[in-house]
């Protein structure tokens, strides 16, 4: 049921934040500062989930297969290798380690 | 379909042309290259979704209604890790703020009427928003969004279906190294936005603030406090370039 009431709040979230942005008149949020923080909270998220998912075990933070994997996506990223490549990278090398037991 | 209204706005717009420029077909193929390579990412979701321990119908129902893959991962992520449905629907909400802006931009572009709005902007995300402003004129523009929005829409929810399917298949994702894909897509998606010393200023503060709240604060919590690193870095750069 939790799950179900987390769905219903994002999707309805979700489609209202894209709906505004179609249907508020341009300019109602141009303002440089607003611009400024909707391109930053993104990047806050994103950093803060990729750290939690990478070393996060529940509440402790735990070092193993995947900091391999995420370095080895890491990697792929600097060599601009494409998205899927990139994934793939990651679960490959996790399992890798994981098989020779880390 | 046209309105009296929507002529008017059309005849008043300056900023780009409506036709010539680029042909169809080279629109189409760009278009469809997005489409197809991020499409095909909804199996990592189906197979994440399913390993965090969602049915098939919720992994297919936020494919969905959600349609926007950050939001979809942080939404499972955090619900695996034991978050209230709050929190994480909180931390999937803020990320999904950042298509209000891409509509901003794409509803002077692309100029809909106001009875299309509701439906297009399900489509409103990264990939259609990348694809659509970056072409040269209003008809360009109007296909890439269709094309990117409709090939992306069907593969990523096609995807979806068959990841979820693959992952209750082979039991134990962790052993296939498939809890690393989470991870792995927010850094893909975190790369490019790398581009300046603020943007990594945010990043840095945010892992720290994520990871070190993590054992203290409940569980989808730490991710909400670390979006503040945004606000706390523009206040800090406001002040430095203030003096």
């Amino acid at each position: 049921m939790n799950t179900w009431i987390a769905i219903g709040l994002t999707v309805v979230g979700c489609y209202a934040v894209k709906l505004i942005g179609l249907l508020v008149p341009a300019g109602a949020l141009e303002r440089p500062l607003v611009r400024r923080l909707a391109a930053l909270l993104p990047v806050a998220l994103l950093a803060a989930l990729t750290a939690q998912q990478t070393f996060g075990d529940g509440q402790a933070l735990v070092l193993d297969a995947r900091a391999a994997g995420v370095t080895a996506a890491a990697l792929a990223l600097v060599l601009r290798a494409p998205f899927l490549l990139v994934v793939a990278a990651a679960v490959v090398v996790t399992a890798g380690v994981r098989a020779m037991g880390g | 379909m046209p309105s009296l209204a929507g002529v008017a706005e059309q005849k008043a717009l300056v900023d780009l042309p409506a036709a010539g420029g680029k042909p169809d077909s080279v629109v189409v193929r760009d278009a469809l290259g997005v489409g197809v390579a991020v499409g095909l990412s909804g199996f990592a979701f189906g197979v994440t979704s399913a390993g965090s321990g969602l049915t098939l119908l919720q992994t297919c129902v936020l494919s969905l209604l959600v349609f926007t893959g950050a939001s979809q991962f942080a939404l499972v992520g955090a619900l695996a890790a034991g978050g209230s449905p709050f929190t994480a629907a909180a931390g999937a909400f803020f990320l999904g703020v950042r298509n209000a802006f891409y509509g901003l931009r794409l509803s002077e572009v692309l100029r809909l009427t106001r009875a299309v709005r509701p439906f297009a902007a399900q489509w409103v995300i990264d990939e259609t928003a990348a694809v659509a402003l970056a072409q040269p004129t209003r008809r360009s523009a109007r296909i890439g969004f269709v094309v990117t929005g409709l090939s992306l829409y069907v593969l990523w929810n096609l995807t979806t279906l068959l990841g979820a399917l693959g992952a209750e298949a082979i039991g134990d994702t962790g052993a296939w190294g498939l809890d690393a894909a989470g991870p792995a897509v927010f850094l893909a998606l975190l790369a490019p936005m790398l581009k300046s010393a603020a943007e990594r200023a945010v990043a840095g503060l945010a892992v720290v603030l994520g990871l070190g709240l993590l054992p203290v604060l409940p569980a989808g919590v730490p991710v909400l406090v670390a979006a503040l690193a945004a606000p706390v870095v523009l206040w800090a750069q406001g002040r430095g370039s203030g003096r």
